[in-house]
């Protein structure tokens, strides 16, 4: 395998990805990662030399609308959705000591 | 009347000239599924009073003439990530497994609108994240072909469902061939539009970029039919493109005559299974006959697509699935020490193995170091397969291809070795890199009986090429129901 997928790479991967992985998975990880990036490295053989990225296949630009509501008050329906809920806010773990 | 082995036109027909009901087609439809779908597993969520208590305000209003349209009346099943007001949209995942969206996909609302009646929810991989239904949070879907192997990913429930006769049709979303590939797989027809052609608007995003809505049915002529319902330009969604027409039925018409048709060698090399590619020739000859002029062509950076599919969709997903935390809906873990491992935990607990795995690989590739390396490189790739389709599009009206380099494998043989199952994907992931319309149409059997799709693809907004040329192949063979539905004896007909 030509790209090893140190400890630290995973643990910084996992904050990033908010993910909490036990020991089986982050080995598991290490070792899919390495094997999906030795199969994209793939792309190297690619000559991009002066290639502008394509991140849109058409040339569409910002849309813009008014800054006017459209939609409905529909917080009580959106909050019959949440895990936990209070006086018409979502309820989290205390944040701040 | 076997309401169910009708396809959706036929259907709408006989409902419109009162010799059947919306009521009646829902009723059968809840027949089969009461049959078959325990063994199936296509649907994740139905509701059945709900679905009767619409076709009876549908057929009011067909009688009333209010509704006229071709799709009334009939009974359609959804994919399990448009979200459907009131209704569990799951995206097949336990992190979303009692989320109720408090509004209706636009798709889903155009479908309403021409009088449809929705049967639930199909079933899928986990957030459209696999070639195969089997990383669902609620099961694996089978093979109504053979219950042993898979029908195919990530739309394998609704391709599932339109060949066990569960619904008259469905609706599926194709990011890199999950509407064309379980079509192959399961012996029906679908179609992936022109990126932008139906609004994403409550589509839960997989790979924005990529994501496309489309139908799934018994035959072309349905396909065109719901595209046209469901097409729209839509402000909501800021990618959605205002087209010249609207108009896709008129295309179903049987003349091929002069049609150029290229056929990539690239894509009947190494890797592709004999009998289907035995197959697929023979339906480039039939065309031939028919008046269409083939011609062999080096599409080239086949081996490209891949890749860059996969650092694409990865990183969008990666971006796009940081809103499940446990906050505003869905699955919250039990036990968390503060806000930040609440989320951490939520996800962990909430995520199955191959969401986590591109999330995972997405967030490297955006990750700071890297960015270049992957993230962008896989854009200039897409730059340059654009390029070779647009090549190839000033040459010929269409490219013909398999949909799939296999049938469907067996069950469980595709989720231990990731990248083998994603190089099932190579026919079709560079169509939702160009952002171009494709569509998948049975064109044969294997020896094991199981079904074989070819793909046409058409430069961006050219459908109506697709449907033409798929219509015309389409009236040289008769539509093979599987046999799960053709035996009475049902039993018989299912291996376990």
């Amino acid at each position: 395998m030509a790209n090893i997928i140190s400890d630290e790479m995973i643990e910084y991967v996992g904050i990033l990805a908010k993910l909490e992985l036990s020991d089986e998975e982050k080995e598991q990880a290490k070792q899919d990662m390495g094997n999906m990036l030795d199969y994209i490295d793939m792309l190297n053989g690619l000559d991009t030399e002066g290639v502008e990225p394509m991140s849109h296949v058409f040339p569409v630009h910002n849309v813009f609308r008014e800054d006017v509501v459209e939609n409905a008050d529909e917080r009580d329906k959106i909050l019959a959705n949440a895990p936990a809920a209070k006086e018409g806010a979502f309820k989290v773990p205390k944040t701040v000591e | 009347m076997d309401l169910m082995s009708l396809t959706a036109l036929e259907l709408g027909r006989k409902i419109k000239e009162g010799e059947t009901t919306a009521v009646e087609a829902v009723e059968a439809a809840f027949a089969q599924i009461g049959k078959v779908d325990q063994t199936l597993n296509c649907y994740v969520t139905t509701d059945k009073d709900a679905a009767l208590k619409d076709a009876e305000k549908i057929q009011k209003k067909i009688e009333a003439g209010e509704l006229t349209g071709p799709l009334a009346g009939v009974p359609v099943a959804i994919k399990d990530n448009l979200c459907t007001e009131g209704m569990n949209t799951t995206c097949s995942s336990r992190i979303l497994h009692n989320f109720k969206p408090t509004y209706t996909a636009e798709a889903v609302l155009n479908l309403k609108k021409a009088g449809a009646v929705i049967l639930g929810k199909t079933n899928m991989d986990e957030f459209a994240m696999g070639s195969t239904t089997e990383t669902s949070f609620y099961g694996p879907t089978k093979n109504p072909w053979n219950t042993e192997h898979v029908p195919g990913g990530s739309s394998g429930g609704s391709c599932a469902a339109v060949a066990a006769e569960e619904c008259s049709y469905a609706l599926g979303s194709d990011t890199g061939g999950s509407i064309r590939q379980p079509s192959s797989f399961c012996g029906v027809t679908g179609m992936k539009p022109t990126y932008g052609t139906v609004s994403r608007y409550g589509l839960i995003a997989y790979g924005s970029s990529l994501d496309q809505i489309g139908p799934v049915a018994k035959d072309v002529s349905d396909c065109a039919a719901i595209l046209e319902a469901i097409a729209s330009y839509d402000p909501k969604d800021s990618t959605s493109i205002r087209r010249k027409s609207y108009d896709f039925t008129s295309a179903l018409t049987e003349d091929v005559k002069g049609l150029r048709i290229g056929i990539p060698r690239d894509y009947f090399g190494e890797g592709l299974n004999p009998e289907v590619k035995e197959h697929i020739l023979e339906a480039a000859k039939t065309l031939e006959e028919k008046g269409a002029v083939l011609e062999e062509f080096d599409l080239s950076l086949v081996e490209y697509a891949i890749p860059a599919y996969y650092i694409i969709a990865s990183a969008e997903a990666s971006s796009n699935l940081a809103r499940f935390d446990g906050v505003k809906y869905g699955y919250r873990a039990e036990q968390y020490e503060g806000l930040h491992n609440m989320y951490k935990k939520s996800r962990s607990e909430g995520f199955g193995p191959e969401v986590k795995r591109r999330i995972m690989l997405g967030s490297f590739v955006l990750s700071s170091g890297y960015y270049d390396a992957y993230y962008i490189k896989a854009l200039k790739a897409k730059a340059l397969i654009k390029q070779a389709f647009d090549r190839a599009f000033s040459k010929y009206d269409l490219i013909l291809a398999p949909a799939a380099p296999t049938t469907a494998p067996r069950c469980g043989e595709s989720l231990s070795d990731p990248i083998q199952m994603y190089l099932g994907d190579i026919y079709t992931v560079s169509v939702n890199l160009a952002g171009l319309p494709g569509m998948t149409v049975p064109c044969g059997r294997d020896k094991k009986g199981l079904p074989i799709g070819m793909q046409l693809i058409s430069d961006c907004f050219q459908e109506h090429k697709i449907i033409r040329a798929a219509y015309t192949f389409e009236k040289t063979r008769t539509y093979e129901r599987c046999p799960l539905v053709q035996t009475p004896d049902q039993k018989g007909a299912i291996k376990e």
